[in-house]
């Protein structure tokens, strides 16, 4: 049982919680991720971890209203309790200093990638950071970006902030501009996918923070497995971090799909009754 | 040894033990059929999750334990992994003191209604019963008397509490919930130590909970077990992943003096052959979990399945035939074990297969997977198989499995179940550089005391066997826990010692650093 002892909306579908999570907070590394588990009758799902504060002993998740898990997660209010949460899971980043990294964060994708941010700054490199969303409302975190990257560029589908364009739009006007090291990316699996063909067609390794199905989060079930060079890894165990150029997006994109029927039956009953109460 | 044949001869010359002996001649107990273990009708089973096997009544149990020789030389006893006192129990079961034959097996079991339940007597106890060994007659029914005598003190309501002497203050955990770790926590706890069990999932009992279906281990029993211990003073901490959440060294700094690893097999293998990752395709863990922790198969609780119409379960293990038998549960139409050798070769218990068989499970022998195909979404719709031929045995004494060439053939499929084994889950020996580990990913320990690399940490269970039984894991437990006893008071007279020659305190805390 862990307490909510801070909530914040970001918009209308993104939540950002501030949990009581000593431990974690502590021992939590950027990369690290969480799993969930909302109720008796809850299914668990992983989370990243967007920040921590050990002295609080707090861990700061950022939620979006995607299912019904998730709508469950957001309507806890300050003083409630989340009943399930393990962590931190996961393999941490391997922070080194690579020169220039450019880092990539669509939707709530920019959580997890703010402690990657912050820990690649710390390593003495320079960080360009492109944020993406589809329009100014759903750009987060834009203000601790700026305070751990030495630039910020921000793209949105309808031009309503920043630029008007893809994330991969912003990326490649960079790549063309200054040479770049290591490209980092989080964000939904389709956005991840064309990233990184662009930083393929430039030669620059790329890391991807993958986001699948997950059951326990501790390598015992294989619902988030992947093909990364053609060979089966787990991403709860594996990664969540790999080299985005050798991993399977498309299979990716249709396994995150598996249970899209059930899901959005799931959903609308879950909605009726929301309504109902 | 000899202490314990002393204490086995005694207590087979007590009164009580003399006299129902006389009461019945063995020529006329051996002329006793083995008792029938009433089952649900298998069209009925087949459609819900309800324990299959429904237990022995009062009658049926005293009349099986009759049965019993209560031989001179008990060599059913050798067979058992936790060394239960199997003549005494069954004799207190003759004499109807059925609350004492519960007592008689928690005095060595920490588990008793979960082994009546997964045992494989038939290759322990019961394997070296008299009867089976010198009569060729069926043996007595040990497993299903166990289950009785458990049973009949958990619905009495009143569940003695084994006792434990005061707190000795030594802090000990177990690393893991499952069996090994219940088995240590309260050998443990009997022994006066302060017991903390850590888990990962959200729920206590490991593979107890996540891994055997309802219908053959209600969880209720395990919970049941798992109160008892918690009243002898055993703490449990749920969420908690030892080498993430906190490093063994920061639960040394916290106070732990000693641990067991216990956290079991806990990696799915699959057969890396084209198609595998498609929609549809489980291992056989992350189904069973769906299924047996987080409730999938009722529609009030959140997590899903993907329940289908014709599902197809590699291997020919217990795991595998407990999923199979809960696709039929799920409404399958066609629900098949794929297995590469015949029948006779097949791990999983002769009872499972059994039960498996009358619930209308096809059975695929002699053959194996080589790809799967899917439609356009990625859900698994076809597979194709291969017929195999047995040839000469391999290194575990099986025949070996050879692909007849030209025998591929496509079926219909729509969920598969993989289900060939598992490997050692790396949480643990990845968090702890200096863990001496083999080759396979278990992890090394001295065979005698379970101890590994690192003097204050042992290990047992599957993260030591690969892949093994309940009853084997709570033997491993049990050894460990008397083998911890021995190393901590060892430690601790090394310290008195030290203390005695007038050491200083600094060289003294060195010691025990």
């Amino acid at each position: 049982m862990n307490r909510i002892v801070e909530k914040e909306y970001f918009s209308d579908a993104v939540v950002k919680l501030v949990v009581e999570a000593p431990r974690i907070a502590k021992s939590r590394m950027a990369g690290h991720f969480v799993i969930v588990r909302v109720g008796k009758k809850g299914e668990r799902i992983p989370l990243t971890i967007a920040e921590a504060d050990v002295e609080k002993g707090t861990i700061t998740l950022i939620v979006q209203k995607v299912g019904v898990t998730s709508i469950k997660l957001c309507n806890l209010d300050v003083g409630e309790y989340i009943s399930d949460l393990v962590g931190p899971l996961g393999e941490p980043t391997h922070i080194e200093k690579v020169g220039t990294v450019l880092a990539s964060g669509g939707g709530v994708g920019v959580a997890p990638l703010l402690p990657i941010v912050e820990a690649f700054k710390n390593a003495g490199n320079k960080v360009i950071t492109v944020l993406a969303a589809r329009n100014k409302e759903l750009i987060i975190l834009e203000e601790q970006m700026r305070l751990h990257s030495d630039e910020v560029v921000i793209m949105t589908d309808d031009g309503s902030y920043g630029k008007k364009g893809l994330v991969t739009h912003g990326l490649e006007e960079i790549i063309k501009r200054e040479k770049v090291d290591l490209a980092v990316t989080v964000g939904p699996a389709i956005m991840m996918k064309f990233v990184s063909q662009l930083t393929k067609k430039y030669n620059i390794p790329t890391v991807a923070s993958l986001n699948t199905l997950m059951v326990d989060g501790t390598g015992m079930c294989g619902a988030c497995r992947v093909t990364v060079g053609g060979k089966t890894k787990f991403v709860c165990v594996d990664g969540p971090e790999f080299d985005a150029h050798q991993v399977d997006f498309d299979e990716m994109l249709l396994r995150l799909n598996s249970y899209k029927p059930s899901e959005t039956e799931a959903y609308e009953s879950f909605l009726n009754k929301y309504r109902k109460a | 040894m000899k202490v314990l044949l002393e204490y086995l001869k005694k207590e087979r010359d007590q009164e009580w033990r003399v006299e129902l002996r006389s009461k019945l001649k063995n020529k006329e107990r051996t002329q006793l059929e083995r008792i029938q273990m009433p089952e649900q009708a298998p069209d009925k089973r087949n459609k819900n999750f309800t324990e299959v096997n429904m237990g022995l009544s009062e009658e049926q149990a005293m009349f099986e334990a009759r049965r019993c020789l209560d031989c001179p030389n008990p060599t059913c006893i050798t067979g058992c992994p936790v060394g239960i006192n199997i003549p005494k129990f069954i004799k207190k079961i003759e004499a109807g003191e059925f609350m004492d034959a519960a007592r008689v097996l928690k005095e060595t079991n920490a588990l008793p209604a979960v082994c009546g339940r997964v045992c494989p007597q038939e290759i322990q106890c019961e394997q070296v019963c008299f009867y089976s060994q010198k009569m060729d007659k069926p043996p007595v029914a040990i497993g299903y008397l166990e289950r009785f005598a458990a049973d009949y003190e958990q619905n009495s309501g009143n569940m003695s509490v084994p006792e434990t002497p005061a707190f000795n203050g030594i802090k000990v955990a177990s690393i893991g919930s499952g069996p090994a770790g219940l088995a240590f926590a309260g050998d443990m706890a009997k022994m006066g130590y302060d017991v903390t069990v850590f888990e990962a999932l959200h729920e206590i009992g490991g593979v107890l909970k996540y891994g055997i279906p309802e219908f053959r281990l209600p969880n209720n029993v395990v919970d049941v077990e798992i109160d008892n211990l918690q009243k002898m003073g055993v703490k449990f901490v749920k969420n908690f992943i030892v080498g993430k959440t906190a490093s063994v060294e920061d639960l040394k700094e916290e106070g732990f003096t000693a641990f067991l690893v216990g956290t079991g097999a806990g990696l799915p293998n699959f057969m890396h052959i084209p198609g595998e990752n498609f929609i549809g395709i489980y291992s056989s863990n992350e189904y069973l979990t769906r299924i047996n922790l987080m409730n999938a198969a009722d529609p009030a609780y959140d997590t899903p399945v993907l329940s289908g119409k014709n599902v197809a379960v590699i291997g020919g293990g217990n795991t595998a035939m407990d999923a199979v038998r809960i696709s039929k549960r799920l409404g399958a139409e066609r629900s098949m074990i794929i297995y590469r050798r015949s029948i006779e070769e097949m791990p999983a218990r002769v009872e499972e297969i059994k039960h498996a068989k009358e619930e209308g499970i096809e059975f695929l022998n002699l053959h194996n997977p080589v790809e799967y195909y899917a439609d356009e979404n990625g859900r698994v719709n076809k597979m194709k198989l291969q017929k195999m031929e047995l040839g000469e045995p391999d290194a575990s004494g099986r025949r070996r499995p050879i692909p007849l060439e030209g025998s591929e053939y496509i079926i219909d499929v729509d969920t598969v179940v993989v289900s060939v084994g598992v490997s050692p889950n790396p949480l643990i020996p990845q968090s702890m550089k200096e863990l001496d580990v083999s080759s396979w990913g278990t992890i090394n320990v001295d065979k005698e005391s379970l101890q590994t690399s690192i003097p204050d940490i042992f290990a047992g269970g599957d993260i030591v066997r690969g892949g093994a039984t309940v009853i084997l894991a709570m033997g491993d437990g049990r050894k460990a826990a008397a083998a911890m006893d021995r190393h901590i008071k060892g430690k601790v007279r090394d310290i008195l010692t030290l203390i005695k020659e007038f050491k200083t305190i600094g060289e003294v805390l060195d010691f025990v650093k």
